[in-house]
C-alpha cells in the first residue's frame, strides 16, 4: 500500500479526481443558482403585470354600473356619469378603421405570398419598417391629409384613417405567413383543375389560412382599439353623444387619459373603469381570436 | 315536397359577386399588384407630406434646430436637443432594465421551468403585450408614481448618498418612472421573441453539449445563447424601437418640462410627449411646423433603428432570424 500511495502516477490522478470533483461541484452549484436567476427574473417579470391587471380589475369593477355603460358623461364635480358616447365612438372609428385594413391587407398579404422578386421584398421591409414608425408619426401623417386638408377640421375618420394604417402591416404579414403555410399541392391541385388564380385564391387558398388570416386580422384590431396617440390628433373627446364620423369622436382611450390626468376623483373613477373596459376587450379580442383559430383547425383536420 | 330534380341546376360559382371575382389570371395578378404599389405610394406620401410641413422649420433653424436646447414657442425659438436626449435617456433606462430581466425571463420560460407551467405562463405574457399603452399610463401615474415618490426614490437616494444622478427633489413621475414604466411595457415583446428564437436553436446542438457534460446553465451560455444573438438582437431592437416612440404612457409619467434633467429623478420630455403635448394647441403655424419637424426627426431616428436591426440579424445569423417579423 505504502508503495502505491507513493506512486507519482497514481497520486497524479488522485489529485486530477479531486480537482474534477471540486470543478464539478462548483459547475453544478453554478448552474442552479444561474437558473435560479433565471426563475427570479420570470417572477420579476410577471410582478408588475400582475399588478397591473389586478389594479385595473379591483378600481376598474367599482366603477362599472349599469349607468357606467349606458349614460353620457357628467361635468367634472357632478359624480355620476358614463362612457356611452365614447364606447359608440370607439366602436365607429375601429370599424371603419378595420373595414379599409382588412381587404387591403389580406390583398397585400395574397400578392406578398407568391410573388419573391425585389418589388415583394420591398413592399415586404416598407411594411417592416412602417411597423417600427411610431404611431404619433403616422398620427401627424392622418392630421396633414385629413384635418388640414381634406376634411378640414377634427374627426373620426381621420383617427379612423391613423389607426388603419397602423394595423396595416400586422394584417399585411400575419396574412402571408398564414397564407404561405397552405400546402402548395392545394393550389396547384386548382390549377389542374382549370381553376384561375382568382378563383383557387378565394375557394382554395383563403379559406384554407383562415385560422392564421383571423389570428392576425384580431390581432390588429385590438392593437389599433388600444392607440391612444393618434386619437391625440384627429379627433377630440367631448361630453356629447354623436355617430357622424365626420364629427369629432369620443373613444375610450382618450377619456382614460383625460380624465386619468385629472384631479376630480369621480373623473379618475371613470377613467380605470374606462381602462378595465377597454383591458377587456383588448384580451377578448386576442384570447377569442386563438381560441376560434384552434377549434377551426381541429374541425379542419378531425 | 321539394325532389332534388326539381331544385334550378346549380350555377357554377353562381352570384354576381362571385363571377365578377373569377377574372383572368393576368387581372388577377394585376390588381393584387395594384394593391402593393397602392401601399408604396402611400408610403411615399407619408413621408413627404411630413417633410413638406416640417420644412419651414428646418428651412429657418437649419442645424440649430437639432443642436439647440431651447423650445420657446413664445419668442419663435425651437431646438429639439433637450427632447432627443429625453428619448434616448428614457430608452436607456428602459432597455438597461429590460435587457437582462428580459434575457433571463425568456431562458426560464424556454428551458428552466415544467412543460406544464410553460404552456400556461408563455402565452400569458405574449397576451400581456396587448395591453394598451394609456393603461400603463394610468397604472405608471396613479399607482406607481405614489410608491416611487415614498419608497423607491428616498430609498435610491439613501443608498447612494443623493448625488449625482440621484439627487434632486424626489416627485414620484420624471425620468426615472417613465424609465422604468417603459421597461415593464416592453419586457412582454421581449420575452416572447427571445423565447421563440431560444427554443428554435437545434435540439442536436444542445443534446451534443449535455452528452459532453456541460451542466444546464453551460449549455445556456455556451450553445443556445450564441446560437440564438441574432434573434436576440432583433428582439432587443424591436424593444428599443417601442421604446423611443411610445407616446402616451410617457407623456403621462414623466413631468413634461421642457429642459434637461440633471438627475434620474427629475421631470424632462421626449419628442413623442412633446408632439402629444403641444400639437392640439399649436395655433401658430411655425409651432406646427416645428413640431411635424421634431416628428420627421422621431421618423428617421425610428427608420434608422429598424433598418440596422434588420440588416444586424440578417448579417449575424441568415437562418435564425425568425423572431423578427413576429411582432
Amino acid at each position: 500500500m505504502t508503495i502505491m500511495a507513493a506512486d507519482p502516477v497514481l497520486a497524479r490522478r488522485a489529485e486530477i479526481q479531486r480537482i474534477a470533483e471540486a470543478t464539478d461541484h462548483r459547475r453544478q452549484l453554478l448552474s442552479r443558482l444561474a437558473l435560479l436567476a433565471c426563475r427570479a427574473c420570470l417572477v420579476i417579470t410577471l410582478i408588475p403585470l400582475v399588478a397591473l391587471l389586478v389594479y385595473v380589475v379591483i378600481r376598474g369593477a367599482s366603477a362599472w354600473s349599469w349607468a357606467f355603460f349606458s349614460h353620457l358623461p357628467t361635468p367634472a364635480g357632478i359624480p355620476g356619469g358614463g362612457i356611452w358616447n365614447a364606447i359608440v365612438g370607439s366602436i365607429i372609428i375601429d370599424a371603419i378603421a378595420a373595414a379599409g385594413a382588412i381587404p387591403f391587407g389580406i390583398a397585400a398579404g395574397l400578392f406578398l405570398a407568391d410573388s419573391d422578386g425585389r418589388i415583394a421584398g420591398t413592399v415586404r421591409l416598407a411594411a417592416d419598417v412602417l411597423s417600427g414608425v411610431p404611431s404619433i408619426v403616422v398620427a401627424i401623417f392622418a392630421y396633414a391629409v385629413l384635418v388640414a386638408h381634406g376634411i378640414g377640421h377634427f374627426s373620426a375618420v381621420a383617427a379612423s384613417f391613423a389607426i388603419g394604417i397602423l394595423m396595416l402591416p400586422v394584417i399585411m404579414r400575419a396574412s402571408e405567413t398564414a397564407i404561405r403555410g397552405v400546402p402548395t399541392v392545394l393550389s396547384e391541385a386548382g390549377l389542374a383543375l382549370g381553376a384561375r388564380r382568382a378563383t383557387i385564391a378565394r375557394r382554395v387558398v383563403l379559406p384554407a389560412a383562415l385560422p392564421g388570416l383571423l389570428t392576425g386580422v384580431l390581432l390588429a384590431v385590438a392593437r389599433g382599439a388600444g392607440e391612444t396617440a393618434p386619437l391625440l390628433l384627429t379627433t377630440i373627446n367631448s361630453q356629447f353623444f354623436s355617430a357622424s364620423p365626420t364629427k369629432p369622436l369620443a373613444a375610450v382611450p382618450l377619456v382614460i387619459y383625460e380624465n386619468g390626468i385629472q384631479a376630480y376623483p369621480d373623473l379618475v373613477k371613470i377613467a380605470w373603469g374606462s381602462a378595465l373596459f377597454l383591458i377587456v376587450m383588448v384580451l377578448v379580442l386576442s384570447v377569442g381570436s386563438r381560441l376560434v383559430a384552434a377549434r377551426l383547425r381541429r374541425v379542419r383536420y378531425e | 315536397m321539394t325532389s332534388l330534380a326539381t331544385l334550378p341546376p346549380r350555377q357554377n360559382g353562381g352570384g354576381r359577386f362571385r363571377r365578377l371575382l373569377a377574372v383572368p389570371d393576368g387581372a388577377y395578378r394585376g390588381a393584387l399588384g395594384v394593391v402593393a404599389a397602392v401601399f408604396a405610394v402611400l408610403l411615399v406620401a407619408f413621408v413627404t407630406s411630413l417633410v413638406i410641413q416640417a420644412r419651414p422649420a428646418f428651412a429657418h433653424f437649419g442645424l440649430s434646430f437639432l443642436t439647440s436646447t431651447k423650445w420657446d414657442p413664445v419668442h419663435v425659438h425651437y431646438g429639439v436637443l433637450v427632447f432627443l436626449v429625453g428619448t434616448l435617456e428614457t430608452t436607456l433606462i428602459a432597455l438597461v432594465i429590460a435587457f437582462p430581466i428580459g434575457l433571463g425571463c425568456a431562458l426560464a420560460l424556454a428551458f428552466g421551468i415544467p412543460e406544464r407551467l410553460r404552456v400556461v405562463l408563455g402565452p400569458a405574457v405574449e397576451m400581456l403585450a396587448a395591453v394598451p399603452s394609456v393603461v400603463y399610463g394610468l397604472w405608471g401615474l396613479l399607482v406607481v408614481a405614489p410608491w416611487m415618490r415614498t419608497i423607491i426614490e428616498p430609498a435610491l437616494a439613501h443608498i447612494t448618498g443623493g448625488h449625482g444622478p440621484f439627487s434632486g427633489s424626489q416627485l414620484g413621475v420624471g425620468l426615472l418612472l417613465a424609465g422604468v414604466i417603459l421597461s415593464i411595457m416592453v419586457l412582454p415583446t421581449m420575452v416572447a421573441i427571445s423565447r421563440d428564437v431560444l427554443l428554435a436553436v437545434p435540439h442536436v446542438e444542445i443534446e451534443g453539449a449535455f452528452a459532453l457534460g456541460a451542466t444546464r446553465w453551460q449549455v445556456m451560455r455556451r450553445v443556445i445563447i450564441p446560437s440564438a444573438r441574432g434573434g436576440i438582437l432583433g428582439a432587443t431592437t424591436l424593444a428599443i424601437g417601442r421604446a423611443m416612440g411610445e407616446t402616451i404612457a410617457v407623456t403621462m409619467v414623466i413631468g413634461n418640462t421642457d429642459h434637461f434633467s440633471h438627475s434620474l429623478f427629475g421631470t424632462t420630455q421626449t419628442m413623442a410627449s412633446l408632439i402629444a403635448n403641444e400639437f392640439s394647441e399649436a395655433t401658430e403655424p411655425f409651432h406646427l411646423s416645428a413640431l411635424i419637424a421634431v416628428g420627421v426627426v422621431l421618423l428617421v431616428v425610428a427608420v434608422v433603428v429598424n433598418v440596422a436591426a434588420r440588416l444586424l440579424v440578417r448579417s449575424v445569423d441568415r437562418q435564425r432570424a425568425i423572431g423578427i417579423g413576429v411582432l
